[in-house]
């Protein structure tokens, strides 16, 4: 019962919450870059509100079922992701053996939705985007799991993230040293891809194939699309904040510390998704299996050392 | 006024259909998304797709080649949608009245909510053409 509650407040409102914030954060930013004055505090809100009583079209000819379980994969797999940082963070004691490679799995899943959804769709639009979403998955997932490693390394080999984030609030964070520099680099591009923002946003490409993979999808399926995206762009930095900085520290000095510490993630990303223009997937591909690559591996020899 | 109504009225999301246009209306409507005038504010945004429109704004001269195609992007969007007309064109299709290609005007292939005229109009017209529709569809609302 209790892991219920867990996952309906922890899993689905807290992250829905601050999700849409950040989403709003997100927008407001583009828009004070380029001049302009922005959506109100509550856009995200409405946008969702208003989809979900929009009509829901199914497209002709499409796999029903698929096209329909698809983005439910997606929200569900992202909320249990939620669920089980919180409770990570909250008691670093409680947590099972091989979490970590649990949240990675299902980190993957919300892509697979896309991938699924758009290839079921049956527009040729779509199956591009979805083609393209599929290469940048293999192509980002090698130095995401790398440099995901690293923090595993230093932790003494442990792949438990209760382990890791006490391992940190003993011998201090990550990030301080240079392997932890290192890979928080490579990881913070792979997030970049994974949340399909500029400059990796090529499955959704809304000048050139009009919103890619997502173009058949309307009103309420549309919304939990939505959804997951903006939960995405709270939980994956969120997961680097456990990763590097020691996760969310929530007494004293240390809460404000880790805040802004989660504020400059974000900040980071929105920057990189505003100066830079679309690539194409086969420059992301050799963007991620070259440099960064080469980068995650350099980082893992340097935790090797113990630097 | 109900809720879904509402959160309709303040994310109105707006697809853009050319239906042989000069494309003068066309870079009218793009200037509305610029820093000047920037529609976002509204939380209007221009989307790629017709399935995540809630708005669809049509400009240009009504040509026979077109009308099977707006028909069908109307029937192909998620209703409830309102459909905006922009420009003299398809209003009533303005000089090309004798053409003969340019059988009716918009307003006789799909129901038009809103009528923006001016050839082209400007950005600022645009935008009081929309706000005035959305103030109609309020009152609508309350009165019932
Ligand atoms: S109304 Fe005028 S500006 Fe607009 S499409 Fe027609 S001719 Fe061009």
């Amino acid at each position: 019962m209790t892991m219920i509650f867990y996952f309906i407040f922890f899993g689905f409102f807290v992250s829905v919450t601050a999700g849409l914030l950040i989403s709003w954060i997100d927008r407001k930013v583009t828009a004070r870059l380029q001049y302009r004055v922005g959506p109100p505090i509550l856009q995200p809100f409405t946008d969702i509100v208003k989809l979900l009583g929009k009509e829901l079209l199914l497209p002709k000819g499409a796999s029903k079922i698929t096209f329909l379980f698809s983005p439910i994969l997606g929200i569900i797999s992202i909320m249990i992701v939620t669920t089980l940082l919180w409770l990570v963070n909250i008691w670093p004691q409680k947590t099972f053996f091989g979490d970590l490679i649990v949240v990675l799995y299902f980190l993957v899943l919300p892509s697979l939705g896309i991938i699924l959804g758009g290839f079921a769709s049956r527009n040729p639009l779509a199956s591009i985007g979805a083609s393209r979403e599929m290469k940048l998955v293999m192509a980002y997932e090698l130095p995401f799991i790398l440099a995901v490693f690293v923090p595993v390394a230093k932790s003494g080999l442990s792949i438990k993230l209760g382990e890791i984030i006490s391992y940190q609030s003993a011998y201090g964070a990550f990030i301080s040293n240079w392997s932890g520099v290192l890979s928080f680099i490579v990881i913070l591009f792979c997030v970049q891809a994974k949340l399909g923002l500029v400059p990796f946003d090529m499955a959704e490409a809304e000048t050139e194939l009009a919103g890619g993979a997502l173009i058949e999808y309307s009103g309420p399926s549309l919304a939990i699309f939505k959804l997951t995206k903006a939960m995405m762009l709270f939980v994956l930095p969120y997961f680097i904040v456990i990763l590097f900085l020691g996760g969310f520290n929530f007494n004293g000095l240390a809460a404000v510390r880790s805040l802004l510490g989660f504020v400059a993630i974000i900040v980071l990303i929105i920057v990189i998704r505003n100066t830079n223009p679309r690539l194409r997937v086969d420059q992301a591909l050799r963007f991620f299996w070259g440099p960064m690559t080469i980068l995650a591996i350099l980082a893992l020899v340097l935790a090797g050392r113990g630097l | 006024m109900s809720i879904k109504l509402k959160a309709l009225l303040k994310s109105p999301w707006v697809f853009h259909l050319s239906t042989g246009s000069c494309n003068n209306c066309d870079i009218e409507i793009l200037d509305c998304l610029t820093p000047r005038f920037d529609i976002e504010r509204f939380g209007m945004v221009l989307v790629g797709s017709i399935r995540h429109a809630d708005v669809l704004v049509c400009t240009g001269s009504v040509n026979r080649k077109c009308i099977p195609r707006i028909k069908e992007i109307y029937e192909q969007a998620p209703k409830p949608v309102i459909v905006v007309a922009i420009g003299e064109c398809s209003l009533s299709r303005g000089m090309f009245i004798n053409s003969y290609n340019c059988p009716v005007p918009l307003d006789k292939i799909i129901p038009v909510d809103v009528y923006i005229p001016g050839c082209p109009p400007k950005p600022e017209a645009i935008i009081a053409g929309i706000a005035k529709a959305i103030e109609k569809i309020k009152a609508n609302a309350n009165k019932k």
